[in-house]
């Protein structure tokens, strides 16, 4: 009876101790974003939010763009990937290589990367600096990440699934595409909102991709033109750049405001995506009935 | 080849090895139709083994091997059909309840509809229909689009036989079905099966000799992947004709 009492005890502290744990967590969370928000608001002035090169509403555009100029990428091409080693790939060496492979390729340091991206996508097309090389080189740092999460999703699932579904005559991507993928959505939504994180974030990896300028004209709709916004090449500075450059590059007087405000920015955009992106993929679930 | 044979499934000298090891040895067995014939066993002697061969789910396990014949209607499973026709005529349920995460009418719906029905009308009528046969559907009709993960085990696995009688199968397998369920689950269960006698052939595996006993028309014996006697239930558990059928049903082993 003493070893009950004993581990009912260990239960409530432990629970305690969790409790404590995520408040910390939530707390600093809090306490982070409102300090940038604030600190960033409370520098600015009214030029900075203009779409014209003392403001930063183009590089806010540059990174959306960016991000999900490189999401599209990434998305189709790591998603396939993952669900075809993890359902139609024969287990054996062969995938194992791959495997290996891919999570070498999430632990590459983004300079190297970006460097690789210059490389290949700049000097070897002769090309000036452009988003769409960017958006090439942040997702090959997105790549892996979707690779893995879906695989790791899509194999964590019951094999009585499978069989169920089979049993009725499914084929096999019958199976796949409406039984697996649907099961799993929320845990790849996941990999898709860490990848986007990373692309929201980096810098070193477009230093010589897509560049540290952004000259667009916003009534230049002609998608051809060097000035046009949604040209994807063309140079395009994200936020994550922009601060970097306002603080070690930039003469302007108010650099460092400019660069706060940059990262309040930033800081909202990516607190908006997840939410948008985990509302979104809760609705998807509710409406197929994955929810209990 | 008409259909005058009663006969549903003739199995002729059938081996099954999974790689190297020998699951099923030479089994011949013939399965009639709108009978209800239960597997008996002791565990591993290869009765979920032998009742996948009759939809081929074995063929998704790699490394196996099938050697002998299974004639489904006089025609050859594994030489002469197509495996994923062959499961929309020879539907299974699982030992554990498998709903999918979904709602309890696209489960229902799942089957028809990867079959290619998309008509609303349609559906709603099977899945009223097959939830009825299944009787479940006065317990499920006002949550039909709820999620089928919150059901009972009992209602999820009749849940289950709805989803396999939606396609329409001429056959149904079931691997223990009631042995996840508690005796009342277990009951309605066993009386749906008699039921769906009458349309259907019903093969069933399970490790309750009474539930074999109580609901089927003949009994396999299975031991170390041979099918060691088969016959009329009630003879074969009143005067079993082998020693080793006599040792397992009186409890002597197993
Ligand atoms: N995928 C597999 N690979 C290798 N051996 C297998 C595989 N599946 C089953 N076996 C073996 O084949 C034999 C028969 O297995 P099976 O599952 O058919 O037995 P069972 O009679 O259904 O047993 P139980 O009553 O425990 O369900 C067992 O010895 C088992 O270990
Ligand atoms: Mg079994």
């Amino acid at each position: 009876m003493e070893k009950i009492k004993q581990a009912k005890l260990e239960d409530k502290i432990m629970t305690i101790v969790f409790y404590i744990v995520a408040g910390f967590f939530l707390i600093l969370l809090l306490v982070f974003a409102s300090y940038v928000i604030i600190k960033g608001f409370s520098g600015a002035t009214s030029q900075m939010f203009t779409f014209t090169s003392k403001g930063v509403l183009n590089q806010l555009f540059n990174t959306i763009y960016l991000v999900l100029l490189s999401l599209l990428l990434s998305c189709p091409l790591g998603i396939g990937a993952g669900i075809y080693l993890a359902e139609y790939a024969k287990r054996g060496k062969l995938t194992e290589t791959i495997q290996i492979c891919i999570e070498t390729l999430s632990s590459l340091p983004s300079i190297v990367v970006g460097l690789f991206g210059y490389l290949a996508f700049i000097l070897m097309t002769g090309m000036k600096w452009n988003l769409f090389a960017g958006a090439l080189a942040v997702s090959i740092l997105c790549l892996p990440l979707i690779t893995t999460t879906t695989f790791d999703a899509v194999r964590a699932l019951p094999d009585y699934y499978r069989y169920g579904s089979m049993g009725l005559g499914a084929t096999k991507w019958q199976t796949t595409y409406h039984v697996l993928i649907p099961s799993c959505m929320p845990r790849i939504v996941t990999g898709i909102i860490l990848a986007a994180g990373r692309g929201f974030g980096e810098a070193a990896a477009l230093l010589y991709t897509s560049g540290m300028s952004t000259d667009i004209n916003w009534s230049n709709w002609n998608i051809t033109s060097p000035l046009c916004p949604l040209n994807p090449f063309r140079p395009g500075e994200t936020l994550s750049l922009h601060i970097w450059a306002s603080f070690t590059e930039a003469t302007a007087a108010n650099a460092k405001d400019i660069a706060n405000l940059s990262s309040a920015i930033l800081m909202i955009l990516v607190l908006m995506f997840n939410i948008t992106v985990r509302i979104i993929s809760k609705r998807i679930d509710e409406r197929a009935g994955g929810g209990k | 080849m008409g259909d005058t044979s009663n006969i549903k499934f003739k199995i002729q000298d059938l081996n099954l090895f999974y790689n190297s090891f020998q699951a099923l040895k030479s089994v011949n067995i013939e399965i009639e139709k709108n009978e209800i014939t239960s597997l008996i066993g002791p565990s591993g002697c290869g009765k979920s083994t032998f009742l996948k061969t009759l939809n081929r789910m074995n063929d998704l396990v790699e490394g196996t091997k099938v050697e002998g014949s299974i004639l489904m209607d006089g025609i050859d499973l594994y030489r002469e059909m197509d495996a994923i026709l062959l499961r929309r005529r020879v539907g299974m349920v699982f030992q554990q309840p498998n709903p999918f995460p979904k709602s309890v009418y696209d489960n229902v719906a799942y089957g028809p509809r990867i079959q290619g029905i998309k008509k609303k009308i349609e559906l709603d009528d099977i899945v009223e229909r097959s939830l009825k046969q299944a009787a479940i559907w006065d317990e499920l009709k006002d949550r039909l689009y709820k999620s089928a993960l919150g059901l009972s085990g009992g209602q999820q696995q009749r849940l289950c036989i709805a989803r396999t009688l939606a396609v329409k199968p001429e056959v149904i397998l079931m691997d223990e079905p009631t042995s996840a369920l508690d005796p009342i689950s277990t009951t309605k269960i066993e009386d749906l099966i008699i039921k769906l006698k009458e349309h259907y052939t019903i093969i069933i595996v399970t490790h309750n000799m009474q539930q074999a006993a109580r609901v089927s028309d003949k009994t396999a014996f299975f031991l170390l992947g041979e099918a060691v006697e088969f016959g009329v239930t009630k003879e074969l558990f009143s005067m079993p004709r082998d020693k080793r059928t006599e040792d397992y049903i009186t409890g002597r082993f197993g």
